[in-house]
C-alpha cells in the first residue's frame, strides 16, 4: 500500500475541510462511544475480563514459538496447509502461488487487515486475478478505489450519498433510474450482487481474528456472515493472519471474543462468529477443498522482548481510534498507512519506521482515552512516547523544535535565570496585554494565536509575588 | 479533618507561575483552610513535560531529579494541575526505573504528590468551605487529572458547597480540549477543531463560567471564546473555590 504518512499534515488539513467527513465523524461520539459504555457497564466482570484477555496474550506471547507450531501441528493434522511468511512479498506470492495452482480468475475475500498490510489486492490485479471484497464496507471502498479508514468500519468516512453514487457507477446492468435512497436498498443490491461472486470465485481469503493453538482453527467474526460463504463456498479457503493473532485454547478465544464485540461495536457478541477447522471432511456438507493459513511475521517477532511488545496484543477492535480525538478531528487516511488512530500511531512507526511514520506518535495529545478503553490494556501513549524518543534520539525532529527545546532546557535547569528572565518577560508582556487581557498575535506564538487569542498573563510571576508579599518564609525558601 | 499541621510544599507549575499567579495564591488558601503549613520552594521551574513529551528523556530526568531535590522534606508536594501532578507521581518514576540511584526517592517522592483537588478531599477530608460564586458554571476535566489521577468527584464535590453557584454538567466533559501542551501548536488545525468542538459544547450549556483544574486547557478554552466572541469567562477552579475571583477572567481585560 502507498504511504502518505509524512503529509500528515496535508492530510489532516484536507480531512478538516472535509465537510462530509467531518459530518460521518461526528456520529462517532454518539453511535460507537456510547455503545461500547453501555456494553461494558452491563457487564459486571468487564474489568477482570480486560486483565484476563491481557494476560491470556501476555501468556502466548511469552511462548509465542510454542504456540504457533503446535497451531501449525493440529491445522496439518486436520489436513490443512501452514505458510510462513516473513515479508509482504513472501506473503503475496504464497497466496499467488496457491490461487495460480488453480488457475483462480476471481478470489472472494472477506475483510482482512493483514491482506491490507501486504497490498493484495493491488497485486493480485496486477497478476490478472480480480479480488472482490466481499464485507460491505470493503465493498464499497473498493468501489471508490480507496483505502479503508477504521479498521473495523472501513466505509466509515463514506456517506450514504456517495454510496448510491458508486453503485450507480459500477452496476451498469441494472436500471440507471433505480432508488437508492434507502439503505436497505444499497444492501439489497449489494447482495445480490456479491451472492453471484460467491459462486464464481476459485478462492476464497480471509483474515482471522484468532488462531486457536489447540485445535488449528482460524476464526472470523463478522456481522454480515460474509466470512462464511467467503470461506466455505470456494475450492479453496485461504486464512491470512499475522503470527500474534495466536492463543492456546479455544477457552482464551471466547474470553477475547467476549471482549472483542463489546470493545469494538458494543455488542454481546458480533452476529457471526466462524471457526474453520482444515478442509472439508466426508461427511461435512460443505467447506472448501483446500484450506491454507499464511502466516505473516513482517518484524513482528523482533518486538518480542522490546518495550513495544505490549502492541502485540492487540485484538483490532478500533476501540482506541474510536474514543480518540484526533482521530475523531481527521478521520482514518489522515494517517496515510493501514492502521489509524491509537493503534496506528504505534503499529505504523513499528511496522514500516519511525522516519516516515514521525508525525503519528507526535500527534497525539496523550489525552489517554485509548488507553483507558483498550481491552488488551495497551499502554497506547507510552508506546508512542517511545517513538517520540527514538525520533529525538535519531534527530528526526526539525530543527526549530530542537533549538526551542534546547532553550527551554537550558532555562529549566537554572531555576535561579529562569526566575529573572522569566520576571522580565512576564512583566512586559503583562503590561503588553493588560487592558485587552490576551492576544490576537504574537511573533513566535502563531501556531497558537491562528486560531485562538493568547491570554496575558497577569503581570508579575507568582514567584515575584510570593516574595515580595511573604518574604522567603519556611523551608526551601 | 485531620488536625496535625502538615508541612506542604505548593508546586506552583510553571504556566501558574507565569500567566495566572492566582490560582496559585488559590491554592496556598484553600492549603491554609485545610490546615496546611505551605512552603513554596524557590527552586522549581517546570514538572519537565515538554522534554519528556517531546522525545528529549535526558532533559526531562535532569529537571525531574532537580524537582524531587528542591522538594525535599515536606511531608506533601500538591499541584494545582493534574496534568503536572501525573507528571510527578505517575511519570517521574517511569523516569528513574532504571536508576537505582533515584528509583526509591522518586517513588517516594511520588508518593507525597497530590493533585490540589485530590488532596484537599482525599488526604485532607475537606468536604465543603465558606466561598460564593454568583453564576452558572460548566466543569471541564482535564485529561491527566480524569485518567491518570482519578480527579472527578472532588471538584465537584467541593463546588457545590459554593453559595450561588450552580454546576452544569458539560456534555463530553471527558473529552480532550485539544490543548496537549506543544501538540497544540505544532498540530494547530487538529487542536483548533478539537477545541473548537469543546467551545461549542461549553456555549450549548448556557453556563456563564467554564471551569477546570488545569491551566493549560483554560488558557486553550479562553483563547478559542475570546476569538469566537463569547462572553463565557474561564477560572480555574481554585479561584472559585477560593473566593478569589476579583481579578479578570483569563484572557479577560482589566477595566481601565
Ligand atoms: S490497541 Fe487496543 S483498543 Fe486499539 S484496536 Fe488494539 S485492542 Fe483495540
Amino acid at each position: 500500500m502507498k504511504t502518505t504518512t509524512r503529509q500528515f499534515k496535508d492530510n489532516a488539513r484536507t480531512a478538516l475541510a472535509d465537510t462530509g467527513l467531518q459530518s460521518a465523524l461526528d456520529k462517532m461520539e454518539t453511535g460507537f462511544v456510547v455503545n461500547r459504555a453501555n456494553a461494558a457497564a452491563r457487564l459486571p466482570e468487564f474489568e477482570a475480563l480486560r486483565d484476563q484477555g491481557r494476560d491470556i496474550k501476555n501468556h502466548t506471547l511469552e511462548h509465542l514459538d510454542f504456540y504457533l507450531e503446535t497451531f501449525e501441528a493440529n491445522v496439518q493434522k486436520a489436513g490443512g496447509h501452514v505458510h510462513w511468511a516473513a515479508t509482504p512479498e513472501d506473503a503475496r506470492q504464497i497466496i499467488l502461488d496457491i490461487c495460480r495452482s488453480v488457475d483462480a480468475k476471481t478470489v472472494t475475500k472477506g475483510k482482512s487487515m493483514i491482506a491490507e498490510e501486504i497490498g493484495l489486492n493491488e497485486f493480485l490485479e496486477e497478476n490478472d486475478i480480480a479480488p472482490i471484497e466481499t464485507d460491505l464496507g470493503e465493498y464499497i471502498i473498493q468501489l471508490r478505489n480507496e483505502p479503508p479508514s477504521h479498521i473495523i468500519a472501513p466505509a466509515i468516512h463514506v456517506l450514504k450519498e456517495q454510496v448510491a453514487d458508486a453503485f450507480h457507477e459500477a452496476h451498469t446492468d441494472l436500471d440507471p433510474g433505480r432508488s437508492l435512497e434507502e439503505p436497505q436498498a444499497l444492501l439489497d443490491e449489494a447482495r445480490a450482487i456479491l451472492r453471484q461472486k460467491y459462486l464464481d470465485a476459485d478462492v476464497g481469503i480471509t483474515g482471522a481474528n484468532f488462531l486457536i493453538a489447540e485445535t488449528g482453527s482460524s476464526v472470523i467474526v463478522t456481522n454480515e456472515g460474509n466470512g462464511d460463504l467467503t470461506q466455505t463456498l470456494p475450492k479453496i479457503h485461504i486464512a491470512v493472519a499475522s503470527l500474534e493473532k495466536v492463543v492456546p485454547t479455544l477457552e482464551d478465544a471466547s474470553a477475547l471474543l467476549r471482549l472483542l464485540a463489546r470493545s469494538a461495536t458494543g455488542q454481546e457478541f458480533s452476529s457471526y462468529t466462524t471457526f474453520s477447522t482444515g478442509p472439508r471432511r466426508p461427511e461435512d456438507p460443505d467447506g472448501p477443498e483446500q484450506y491454507h493459513v499464511v502466516l505473516l511475521d513482517n518484524g513482528r517477532a523482533d518486538l518480542l522482548g522490546t518495550e513495544v511488545r505490549e502492541v502485540l496484543r492487540c485484538i483490532r477492535c478500533g476501540a482506541c481510534m474510536n474514543h480518540c480525538p484526533v482521530y475523531g478531528a481527521v478521520g482514518g487516511h489522515a494517517y496515510g498507512w493501514v492502521y489509524p488512530g491509537p493503534i496506528g500511531s504505534v503499529l505504523t512507526p513499528t511496522l514500516i519506521g519511525v522516519e516516515e511514520a514521525r508525525h503519528l506518535p507526535n500527534a497525539s495529545t496523550f489525552c489517554g482515552r485509548c488507553e483507558a478503553v483498550c481491552p488488551m490494556r495497551i499502554p497506547l501513549p507510552k508506546l508512542m512516547r517511545h517513538y517520540r524518543e527514538k525520533a529525538h534520539e535519531e534527530k528526526l525532529t526539525p530543527a526549530a523544535e530542537r533549538a526551542g527545546l534546547g532553550l527551554w532546557a537550558f532555562a529549566a535547569r537554572r531555576p535561579g535565570l529562569y526566575r529573572w528572565a522569566a520576571g522580565l518577560v512576564i512583566r512586559v508582556l503583562g503590561a503588553l496585554g493588560r487592558r485587552r487581557g490576551r492576544f490576537a498575535s504574537l511573533p513566535f506564538a502563531s501556531g497558537w494565536t491562528r486560531y485562538r487569542d493568547l491570554p496575558a498573563p497577569q503581570g508579575q510571576t507568582f514567584q515575584q509575588q510570593w516574595a515580595a508579599r511573604n518574604g522567603r518564609r519556611g523551608r526551601g525558601a | 479533618m485531620s488536625t496535625t499541621r502538615p508541612e506542604v510544599a505548593l508546586f506552583v507549575t510553571c504556566l501558574v507561575d507565569l500567566f495566572r499567579p492566582v490560582v496559585g495564591f488559590a491554592a496556598v488558601e484553600l492549603l491554609e483552610q485545610a490546615g496546611c503549613t505551605v512552603s513554596v520552594p524557590e527552586a522549581q521551574t517546570c514538572c519537565g513535560q515538554p522534554a519528556f513529551n517531546s522525545g528529549d528523556r535526558v532533559d526531562a530526568k535532569t529537571v525531574a531529579a532537580q524537582v524531587i531535590d528542591a522538594f525535599e522534606g515536606f511531608d506533601y508536594i500538591v499541584v494545582p494541575s493534574g496534568s503536572c501532578a501525573g507528571m510527578l507521581s505517575k511519570h517521574y518514576p517511569e523516569l528513574f526505573e532504571d536508576d537505582p540511584a533515584m528509583a526509591d526517592r522518586a517513588r517516594d517522592f511520588a508518593r507525597r504528590t497530590y493533585e490540589l483537588m485530590a488532596f484537599l478531599v482525599d488526604v485532607r477530608g475537606m468536604t465543603g468551605l465558606d466561598a460564593a460564586y454568583n453564576g452558572n458554571v460548566t466543569y471541564h476535566d482535564s485529561c491527566s487529572g480524569l485518567r491518570e489521577l482519578g480527579v472527578k468527584q472532588q471538584p465537584r464535590q467541593l463546588l457545590a458547597s459554593v453559595e450561588g453557584l450552580t454546576l452544569i454538567e458539560l456534555p463530553g466533559a471527558e473529552r480532550c480540549c485539544g490543548f496537549g501542551g506543544t501538540f497544540c501548536v505544532k498540530y494547530p488545525d487538529i487542536s483548533n477543531n478539537m477545541v473548537g468542538d469543546k467551545t461549542t459544547d461549553i456555549e450549548k450549556t448556557g453556563a456563564d463560567t467554564v471551569l477546570a483544574g488545569d491551566l493549560g486547557c483554560l488558557m486553550n478554552m479562553a483563547g478559542k471564546l475570546t476569538r469566537t466572541g463569547s462572553s463565557i469567562r474561564a477560572r480555574h477552579v481554585a479561584e472559585v473555590l477560593a473566593g478569589m475571583t476579583d481579578d479578570p477572567a483569563i484572557g479577560e481585560g482589566q477595566p481601565e
